[in-house]
């Protein structure tokens, strides 16, 4: 079973600290496990790009596009055995503290 | 019966529309044919033809193979064994998994363990059948697509996990309760509570639990009086309260699990029984009361309980302490706005004799009740008070 973790900031976390941050840990655990098959941290909003087709016309616009105090930091695509499993994965990365994870069980389209 | 077709087909819809079936027929042809010798696994064989014949269309139609090994697991059930305890526990724990939005794990519970159907559950949170078969077809829904597993959760998850059970299984119970007409959501609270403690005998929190839900379920022909106003546990007619649920909660706390720290469940169970046993209001050990209160704030510190346990404190030592007790907690604000703070201070004014200190804390309560029972109850306060 496929599940995408978006991993997003969040203001009621507790505030980040580099000294707990033990995602090499994660990472080494989770490929070594071969729950993680691929995944990365993603630039700030700032560096967004927003794209929108209204009426045939492209429509690029900068970000950051939305208040939100809230954005997706990173995404890891998991191959878990069920969703216990997904929601072990995800509670021990550091941002389920510092931040917080979104589990979408992956919906193919041959299904 | 059911919860054995989930975990070998995986398909909720059809292992429920299955046992369905097998009902029916059994309506259609016992009362011609008469009552089979084993009726369960009769019941069963019927239930599991019927998921046979359905999975092998679907099998021959997708050649699909979780559909195959279904169905070659199926072939091997055997319908005489038709009590299978272990598919009944995965199945209380997929209901009640905390993937699922609080109210989906209730009306499920209530529903695939209990049997209960979506009208009578629909009845008892006063809300339309739709809105609960939605509920339940979501969260059938997610329990498919998001993987949610159909088993009992390993060691490490089990603690948690099981009082996330017991949760959902007593606010089914307390909202069965809230209604005075539908008092069978707390009585199919208390079956599947009671099956869980059969399935889980070592763990205390579940006989706690279901020694807490008799005792106050064992008042329900007393608590209110003929007007459907609530009384309080001095004003009851103990005589009305059932003793054997009372007898069978003293059984359940006294045996397994007694002398290991007791949890929440175990000790809200405890302070229910002092009140139970006791002859009186009057005659009730409040001491003792208090000090399971100190017990309980120390496993799971709320305001809340800290509100009882300062009306406990005024009950034991007098209202005046009581008072004192309550005015701590009150500062802290927690309980700010809830109604129940200006009814416990409103109760021990009256008590003291200062009855315009009453009326004026039973006005803010009266303002605040989310009940008409309870609007009821503390109006007839005012009364008494000369407010």
């Amino acid at each position: 079973m496929k599940y995408m973790m978006f991993v997003a900031t969040d203001p009621e976390a507790e505030p980040y600290d580099p000294a707990q941050d033990n995602i090499q840990e994660w990472v080494a655990e989770m490929v070594a496990r071969g729950v993680n098959l691929h995944g990365d941290r993603l630039r700030p909003i700032e560096d967004a790009t927003l794209v929108r087709v209204r009426n045939g016309e492209v429509l690029v616009t900068d970000g950051p596009f939305t208040e939100s105090k809230e954005w997706i930091a990173g995404y890891d695509m998991l191959e878990a055995a069920d969703l216990d499993e997904a929601i072990e994965i995800a509670s021990k990365h550091p941002m389920a503290r510092f931040g917080r994870i979104e589990l979408r069980p992956v919906w193919p389209f041959e299904e | 019966m059911v919860s054995t077709l989930i975990r070998v087909t995986g398909d909720w819809s059809l292992a429920e529309d299955c046992t369905a079936e097998a009902f029916e027929a059994a309506l259609a042809t016992w009362p011609r044919d008469g009552i089979p010798t084993n009726p369960g696994a009769w019941l069963t064989t019927v239930a599991k033809n019927r998921a046979l014949d359905r999975l092998r269309r679907a099998a021959t139609l997708a050649r699909k193979l979780e559909e195959m090994t279904a169905v070659t697991e199926l072939e091997h059930l055997d319908p005489e064994l038709s009590d299978f305890p272990d598919d009944r526990l995965r199945l209380i724990f997929t209901c009640c998994h905390p993937a699922l939005s609080l109210e989906a794990r209730v009306a499920l519970t209530l529903r695939t363990v209990g049997g209960l159907t979506t009208a009578q559950i629909a009845r008892a949170f006063l809300v339309s059948e739709a809105t609960i078969a939605q509920r339940i077809v979501r969260a059938k829904r997610k329990i498919t697509e998001a993987a949610i597993p159909y088993r009992v959760p390993e060691a490490h998850l089990l603690a948690e996990r099981l009082s996330g059970v017991l949760a959902v299984l007593y606010l089914a119970f307390n909202e069965g309760y809230s209604v005075v007409a539908h008092t069978s959501i707390a009585d199919e609270a208390i079956r599947v509570t009671r099956a869980l403690a059969q399935l889980m005998p070592g763990e205390p929190e579940v006989t706690g639990l279901l020694a807490l839900m008799l005792l106050q379920h064992s008042r329900r022909r007393a608590r209110l009086d003929a007007e459907a106003v609530p009384l309080t546990l001095e004003e009851q007619d103990r005589s009305l309260w059932d003793a054997a649920a009372i007898a069978e909660a003293g059984e359940l706390l006294g045996g397994a699990g007694r002398g290991a720290e007791p949890g929440p469940y175990r000790l809200q169970a405890a302070i229910a029984a002092v009140h139970a046993t006791a002859d009186s209001a009057a005659a009730t050990d409040w001491q003792t009361i208090v000090a399971l209160y100190d017990r309980l704030l120390t496993v799971t510190p709320s305001p809340i309980v800290e509100l009882n346990r300062a009306v406990a404190v005024g009950m034991a030592s007098g209202p005046q302490v009581g008072l004192s007790a309550l005015e701590r907690v009150a500062a802290s604000g927690a309980l700010d706005g809830y109604y129940l703070l200006p009814a416990a201070r409103a109760d021990l004014f009256r008590r003291l004799g200062d009855y315009s200190k009453a009326a004026a804390f039973y006005r803010v309560a009266l303002a605040g009740a989310p009940t008409q029972p309870e609007r009821d109850f503390f109006a007839r306060r005012l009364d008494e008070v000369g407010g």
